[in-house]
């Protein structure tokens, strides 16, 4: 077992995710920051997305593309959708992993992963 | 070679090949997103044959046991016939006699059926009962496999609802009607039977949970299990006998009638339903619950839920819509 382990292998894989999801969807609907972006939608689509957007930014198997961010986000960008509402989630997203005594170095990783999608979340 | 069926449709299979890719390679409009069995947006239906476990990894064990798979990640090894799972004819329409009809309050008929043909369901399920070919709805099913001979249904008469209106006033026990289905995720799932469940229901709402209710008994359900029926004043709520009985029969049931009106007699609970379970229950976690009724009731019933705790996957919901062109 030399080989090294990936990031999405360290914080514990799919469970990992299933055991984040709950928890971040939580915060992020009782964030009053945000939380007025999920009125109204379908709870579990929504609950589906964010265990995509999870496994993705825990370095896990995804396709997304800069190109579905866009579409995804673009209503929400229309609607207001900035930089401040960003870092919000990505505050709730390292919150969720402390909860879930996830090491700091790796907290990092994950948020530089989210970062990554910033410019196209924001559609510029 | 393993043949995919679709609508009227075969289609082999490639080796290594996805039923997702080998549908959409022959112009099928499945959605898709993430490929790898995680998004769920592929989700399909097997209306004929077993999809592999792996296909069905992470779904809701109500949506596995109805044969729910994901279309990207589903290499069978034997022929599929698959549907989407918004596809109208995914069931055939089934005749079925009505045995007897039976007003349960002022408003609600409990509407007794046999069916003509088995049909295989799971209690808290809804049927499509139809007055025409072209005029339907949706009603849940208060019956319980194996302990009920017949499908129970509790029909609300709505104002000026064309079915409601028509199975209160015009249907007759021995006259024959079509159904469709089953369908719908709102049921119980044996295992975990130490887990507590929570039932909240406004109106009719209590049909599909009186099954769920009876087949969690039923099937040994240990955990403590509350129910919150709940209506605006004492006409509206129904089958107390019953439930009592029940109560007095199972030590793990317990039954709380809510009244939202302004006379609240003796041994109700004062409030909505959902706001006197909330209270009664601050905390959710671990607790699988189940939501049916008034439409906005169950939406924010919802969330309350899983904000107090209750994960996503452990909130069953069935909200009674009413039509638009009722």
């Amino acid at each position: 077992m030399s080989q090294q382990q990936s990031l999405f292998e360290k914080i514990g894989g799919e469970a990992a995710v299933d055991a984040a999801v709950d928890i971040f969807y939580r915060k992020v609907l009782s964030d009053d920051r945000i939380s007025a972006f999920f009125e109204g939608v379908d709870m579990d689509k929504q609950a589906a997305k964010q265990k995509s957007f999870l496994t993705m930014a825990f370095g896990g198997p995804h396709n997304y593309t800069g190109l579905d961010m866009r579409l995804g986000h673009a209503h929400l960008v229309e609607r207001g959708l900035n930089d401040s509402h960003v870092d919000a989630v990505i505050e709730d997203l390292g919150a969720t992993l402390r909860e879930l005594n996830v090491a700091e170095d790796l907290i990092a990783q994950v948020a530089a992963i989210a970062e990554s999608t910033r410019n196209d979340v924001l559609c510029r | 070679m393993v043949t995919i069926r679709y609508a009227k449709d075969n289609f082999e299979l490639d080796e290594n090949q996805s039923v997702l890719d080998c549908l959409t390679g022959h112009g099928v409009p499945v959605p898709f997103s993430c490929r790898s069995g995680v998004c769920q947006t592929c989700l399909m239906r097997a209306t004929g044959g077993t999809p592999p476990e792996i296909s069905q990894h992470g779904l809701k064990d109500s949506l596995k046991l109805q044969n729910y798979f994901l279309a990207c990640v589903c290499h069978p090894s034997a022929d599929l016939e698959v549907a989407l799972p918004d596809d109208d004819d995914i069931q055939a329409v089934i005749p079925a006699t009505v045995k007897s009809l039976k007003l349960l309050n002022a408003d609600i008929m409990q509407v007794v059926l046999e069916c003509h043909l088995p049909i295989d369901y799971r209690a808290g399920q809804f049927i499509n009962l139809f007055q025409n070919q072209a005029l339907g709805r949706s009603y849940s099913l208060a019956s319980v496999p194996h302990q009920d001979e017949h499908l129970h249904l509790h029909v609300r008469r709505l104002p000026e609802g064309r079915v409601s209106g028509w199975i209160h006033e015009e249907l007759r026990p021995g006259e024959t009607v079509e159904i469709r289905g089953p369908g719908g995720d709102c049921f119980y799932i044996p295992g975990n039977s130490d887990q507590g469940l929570i039932l909240i229901g406004t109106g009719s709402g209590l049909a599909p949970l009186y099954g769920i209710i009876r087949d969690a008994l039923s099937q040994g359900h240990s955990g403590p299990i509350h129910l919150f029926h709940g209506s605006r004043d004492l006409s509206g709520l129904y089958l107390t006998g019953e439930l009592h009985d029940l109560v007095r029969q199972y030590s793990n049931f317990n039954y709380v009638p809510c009244l939202s009106g302004e006379d609240v007699p003796h041994g109700f609970a004062a409030g909505r339903a959902d706001d006197v379970a909330f209270q009664q229950m601050p905390n959710l976690k671990n607790w699988r619950m189940f939501l049916c009724g008034h439409p906005e009731m169950v939406k924010i019933a919802k969330k309350k839920a899983f904000m107090a705790g209750a994960s996503m996957k452990d909130i069953y919901v069935d909200a009674f819509n009413v039509s638009q062109s009722s």
